[in-house]
């Protein structure tokens, strides 16, 4: 019997997935991997707790991820009169709870995450916290928490999603 | 080639009545030259002082490209100094902020001074005996900048010895400030919840003119602001808000709204717009803290000071303010066509919390590297700044609303909210600091 909401291959290939609907800009479809009180988070200082009173680079509810996805298609959208593209590298992602007595399956997953725009990339490093649950025996996400590497520095437009 | 520098009057000619040369914004001797006299002979926002709350504290930061250090003395005063130490020139601190204890001391030969600044201590002192060292500029100790002021927290410094005192610098658009601190039940400010640095590979200017520039938001944010009203517009109208909604719908206002809204011109470039109403007035009621403030200040004062509903004020050239939702933004320029811009968030002290959560959100959708709205903006002004490299025009228009006779005497006063009387007042300051015979220091 599973120990957890789900085995380690299905929590992980949900991991490995999730970036590749990024990559591909497939981002209605991503946007639907989030539990309704799902929550993207990206933080500005290392070990923040707290992401409503303290700022942060993006702390996303899926209204607000709505926005920014529907935004990206808009014509409008003029810093993407050339559009950015990015590329995740995920390494493999460890199982770092099953979730047998919360509910909620954690994995850590260290990543290169590349965002390019015409003539300029950025490279960013980091580590991604994937909060995993079952809503109508769908995974989904709870809590994505990337820690960038370079959270405090001084950082360009960051125009999709690390 | 080097026109500008010793030619006031080839500065003169890059600004005329109702517009300004390319120049201001693309050429790196003009940059140099506004960082040795506007930057130097202006009152520049360094910091907070809740950042420096206990003797010992300190905070590093750059002004006008130079690196400083602002400390809070024993005697409770803060003080500001150039980040460097006397001996071989080490910046004294490294880290953004901390406690130094008593002393500063320096990391390559352990020279220690003061809070005050003055040398206290260097190895082997014999060594300097008959050298000359006491004459020396090395031993007076860290250099102070020429001036420090202070209010209601914000930190401003003045790197030259010659120029207008800080009162007579920003005159009454200090009440901006005055403002955001009233909010305060205790009348105090907190800076909290970390800083977002936003690289801006353009002029400072297109960032400080576009603060009250209120004809661009209909268009720009046209598509993140647009898009919260697109999602919103199946609600029944009295659907609660959530506070992103709220937040983000005024930005998308008709050119009426922003026109209506008023915009204030004091001297030496400061503004603000907001003068009747702005992007902030309609956000919900916070009954808990609407008390509070009836408590501290009675009914009439509390309305009052929650009834002055500011966007952005201007302290040229280096700081913008948001009263009515506690956010500062501040510009370091860096070089010609590159700009640091940090955005911080202020605890009200006294009131819920739910107050500074509308700050961080609002600061954040705004003003964060990965924030929707700022995107389109910094395209901009990256945009102006690859468009003026065009020869087929070395002319940018500052017309709105521009009348030669009205504008002959000066130009305070209050104005329609879509006028870019803001930016003409920011170049008749920049002007009248890049053309004036004081010295450079």
């Amino acid at each position: 019997m599973m120990q957890g909401i789900a085995n380690d291959d299905e929590l992980i290939e949900f991991v490995y997935a999730e970036a590749r609907l990024i990559d591909e800009k497939r981002l209605e479809d991503w946007y639907e991997l989030f539990a309704d009180d799902g929550c993207y988070w990206v933080p500005l200082t290392r070990g923040q707790q707290n992401g409503r009173t303290e700022n942060s680079l993006m702390f996303e509810d899926k209204l607000l991820l709505k926005v920014r996805i529907a935004r990206l298609r808009n014509p409008h959208a003029y810093s993407q009169a050339q559009p950015s593209w990015c590329q995740h590298i995920l390494q493999a992602p460890a199982v770092e709870d099953r979730g047998a007595s919360t509910g909620v399956a954690v994995l850590r997953t260290a990543f290169l995450y590349v965002e390019s725009q015409r003539d300029h990339q950025e490279v960013y490093a980091g580590v991604v916290w994937h909060h995993l649950k079952r809503v109508g025996g769908r995974l989904t996400i709870g809590l994505k928490k990337v820690e960038l590497l370079n959270c405090e520095a001084a950082l360009p437009s960051l125009q999709l999603f690390p | 080639m080097t026109p500008y520098r010793n030619n006031p009057n080839s500065i003169r000619a890059l600004v005329r009545g109702g517009d300004v040369h390319r120049d201001v914004y693309i050429n790196p001797e003009l940059f140099d030259l506004e960082m040795e006299r506007l930057w130097h002979s202006t009152w520049i926002y360094v910091g907070h002082d809740s950042q420096v709350p206990a003797a010992g504290d300190y905070y590093t930061t750059e002004i006008a490209r130079q690196p400083v250090v602002m400390t809070r003395a024993q005697d409770g005063e803060v003080r500001v100094f150039y980040n460097r130490c006397a001996h071989k020139g080490s910046r004294i601190v490294s880290a953004t902020s901390g406690n130094c204890g008593g002393i500063l001391r320096c990391p390559y030969h352990g020279w220690t001074y003061r809070l005050d600044g003055a040398l206290r201590t260097v190895p082997l002192k014999g060594g300097y005996a008959n050298s000359g060292f006491g004459e020396s500029p090395a031993a007076r100790g860290l250099t102070a900048v020429a001036g420090v002021a202070v209010y209601r927290g914000f930190v401003f410094a003045r790197l030259s010895h010659d120029g207008p005192d800080f009162a007579t610098y920003f005159g009454d658009s200090l009440s901006s400030m005055d403002n955001m601190a009233d909010r305060s039940p205790v009348g105090r400010l907190q800076i909290v919840g970390g800083v977002l640095r936003y690289m801006h590979n353009c002029n400072w200017k297109m960032f400080i003119e576009n603060l009250n520039d209120t004809m661009h938001p209909m268009v720009a944010h046209e598509s993140s602001a647009g898009t919260a009203r697109d999602l919103w517009r199946d609600q029944p109208p009295d659907a609660p808000k959530p506070m992103v909604i709220e937040q983000f719908l005024p930005f998308v206002s008709n050119y009426d709204f922003f026109d209506k809204m008023g915009v204030k011109i004091y001297e030496n470039g400061h503004s603000y717009t907001g003068v009747n109403f702005s992007i902030h007035s309609k956000y919900s009621s916070m009954p808990e803290y609407e008390a509070q403030m009836d408590a501290a200040y009675g009914a009439e004062r509390a309305r009052a000071i929650l009834g002055e509903i500011r966007h952005n004020t201007v302290y040229y050239p280096s700081l913008t303010i948001k009263g009515a939702i506690q956010t500062i933004r501040v510009a370091r320029p860096i070089a010609v066509d590159r700009t640091l811009i940090e955005s911080f968030t202020l605890r009200l002290v006294g009131a819920p919390d739910s107050l500074l959560e509308r700050s961080v959100m609002y600061n954040r959708i705004i003003n964060s590297p990965a924030s929707v709205v700022g995107h389109d903006d910094l395209h901009c002004y990256r945009a102006i700044q690859e468009g003026l490299a065009s020869d087929g025009n070395e002319w940018v228009s500052l017309h709105r609303n521009y009348s030669s006779q009205d504008e002959a005497r000066g130009v305070a006063g209050i104005y329609n909210g879509t006028s870019e009387v803001s930016v003409r007042g920011q170049f008749r300051a920049w002007l009248a600091a890049m053309t004036s015979d004081a010295p450079v220091p």
